[in-house]
């Protein structure tokens, strides 16, 4: 395994994502499979190459007038809210 | 039989009022309704809206206007944004999410008068490669049930492919158009990024997704991605260029068209695949074209990069789903850190999670270099293989897939396994390149499909070389028994 427990508890909490005991050893096995699969990628010689993040990479950003372009939605936005309250997101208490 | 005609030929009857579009639309839901149950390809259906579209497209059609996909039903699959209507992405995470605007390549379909009949079943958030990861379950190929249809747009290809509807639309971020059009046996089209407008998709991998149609022929896809494809100022990544008149380019001269063998798609191929590969070649030998041996060297390394740099982007993208400002809510969170956890651990299934986990170890501080860096260098080497093969040839032809369609439940377990099933169609994601599936062949009764992969913007070459090919052979017209 080249993930151990510990190691996808950690990447669990990074991620915000709870795992069930049932769980946590599926993925401890999976996860170890795929960082074994990928790992063939350091075998290649890159020293010279420039990481590519995008696939057209001659286009420019655009930019636009700072104008406003939208409407007030945050009604219909909110309709799918878990919870609303005067217009606010409500989530439990973060400051005692 | 309504379901058994090209788009080109529902719209010459409808503009000479010979059928009604509510008509069409009523034989449709009709078909949906009963043969349905039995695929679990349509997971949203809406007659009503449906109904109402189809009688505005008969006034439309009434006041003389006329259009290739005026009045023409479709099911579109459920990344896409739809106002009013649920749309789940597969996942529990949205089950109960009614989006309040349309993705840019719905308003443009729905403005070319066509028939919304409902959202079609994936992979959750378009992970996965056997539609076995959905929140609703498996959807069953056509051809047979006890196998899959492919992935991730596994609802759009199988109900393309049993006739629920003219056609469907599908994303495509490593070959989850044209890997499912290969196994249910219909024509997949993947265009290039930029192409179509990324707006109200919902984002899985943003350097690697793009919309894209799914249809019996590419002359019904060329009448499609006509209207989808164009310039978006709501993407900030859609590429400002007019979009070619794709259908009227379909009957371009093939002659001399340069054709690039991919040794590398010939490795590992099954030999009953590999001879409708060649068979397909020998046809277009036959009407003219040349063909070259080409080389990727660096193509086995794509499936590896692709499992670095798009769980990574994953990982960012679902990092929006927080269990506050929509989309699925824990019950009882003790404090906010349990709401985001405990949220997103019941929202996301199985393959979601892992893909999320993958992601963010290869972007944790002390492996950022050896996993992400890594992969966006190899990204590069494989892009560039393609920019070389492309400066000799016109396009490239090779199988969309390994093997025909596969059981259900024989991949699920083994996630290294079901990510080999993308290896031939990942190149084109990375390199961002338009590609197409169309049908050459049955093995054992299941569909086989042949991939052409061309230069950036080269749609409407791919296009016409599937069109000459669907001109001369008659694959793409047959049917899955059960469903002519």
């Amino acid at each position: 395994m080249s993930l151990t427990r510990q190691d996808v508890e950690k990447i669990a909490r990074l991620a915000r994502l709870s795992i069930t005991e049932t769980e946590m050893p599926v993925y401890v096995t999976s996860l170890s499979s795929i960082v074994d699969f990928v790992a063939d990628l350091s075998r290649v010689e890159t020293d010279r190459v420039e990481p590519m993040a995008h696939p057209l990479e001659g286009q420019r950003q655009r930019l636009r007038a700072d104008a406003v372009s939208e409407t007030d939605h945050h009604e219909k936005y909110q309709a799918n809210a878990p919870q609303v309250q005067a217009g606010l997101y409500v989530v439990p208490r973060v400051i005692e | 039989m309504l379901h058994t005609l090209s788009i080109g030929e529902l719209a010459r009857r409808l503009a000479a009022k010979e059928i009604s579009s509510l008509e069409l639309t009523r034989h449709f839901l009709e078909r949906i309704e009963r043969l349905n149950p039995n695929l679990n390809a349509v997971i949203t259906l809406t007659a009503d809206r449906a109904l109402e579209a189809a009688r505005a497209a008969d006034l439309r059609l009434g006041a003389g206007e006329r259009g290739r996909l005026l009045g023409i039903p479709l099911i579109h699959k459920d990344i896409f944004c739809t106002e009013g209507v649920r749309t789940s992405c597969g996942s529990r995470m949205l089950d109960n999410f009614i989006s309040p605007y349309d993705a840019t390549i719905v308003s443009r379909l729905k403005a070319a008068g066509t028939v919304m009949l409902g959202k079609s079943n994936m992979d959750e958030f378009a992970m996965g490669s056997s539609n076995e990861t959905s929140y609703y379950g498996p959807v069953r190929n056509p051809w047979d049930t006890t196998k899959v249809p492919g992935g991730s747009s596994g609802g759009s290809s199988a109900a393309s492919a049993a006739r629920l509807a003219p056609f469907t639309t599908g994303t495509d971020t490593g070959g989850s158009i044209r890997q499912p059009a290969a196994l249910t046996g219909v024509t997949g089209v993947k265009p290039t990024y930029g192409r179509v407008s990324r707006y109200g998709m919902i984002a899985f991998a943003s350097s690697l997704d793009q919309a894209g149609v799914l249809a019996r022929s590419a002359e019904d896809a060329a009448a499609v991605l006509e209207v989808m494809a164009g310039f978006d100022p709501r993407d900030s990544t859609s590429v400002d260029a007019p979009v070619p008149d794709y259908p009227a380019l379909l009957d371009a001269p093939l002659k001399g068209l340069k054709i690039g063998l991919l040794r590398e798609f010939f490795d590992g191929l099954e030999s009953r695949n590999a001879a409708l590969i060649r068979d397909a070649l020998e046809v277009y030998t036959s009407m003219g074209a040349e063909t070259v041996e080409v080389s990727l060297p660096h193509l086995p390394l794509s499936v590896p990069t692709y499992y670095v740099v798009a769980p990574a982007e994953c990982s960012s993208n679902l990092s929006r789903f927080d269990g506050v400002r929509f989309g699925y809510r824990c019950e009882q969170p003790k404090d906010l850190k349990d709401l985001y956890e405990r949220s997103r651990g019941e929202g996301f299934g199985p393959e979601v999670k892992r893909r999320i986990m993958t992601g963010t170890y290869v972007l944790s501080a002390g492996y950022f270099d050896a996993y992400y860096l890594k992969a966006q260098k190899v990204r590069r080497l494989i892009t560039d293989d393609f920019r070389a093969a492309f400066e000799k040839v016109d396009l490239v032809v090779g199988p969309t897939t390994p093997t025909p369609a596969f059981a259900i439940g024989a991949k699920i377990d083994d996630p290294v396994t079901m990510y080999l099933n993308d290896i031939y169609t990942i190149g084109a994601n990375l390199a961002g390149l338009p590609g197409i599936s169309a049908p050459c062949g049955f093995v054992d009764g299941l569909p086989v499909g042949m991939q052409l992969i061309g230069p950036h913007f080269s749609e409407a070459r791919l296009l016409s070389a599937a069109h000459h090919f669907q001109r001369a052979t008659d694959w793409h017209l047959k049917t899955p028994g059960g469903y002519q």
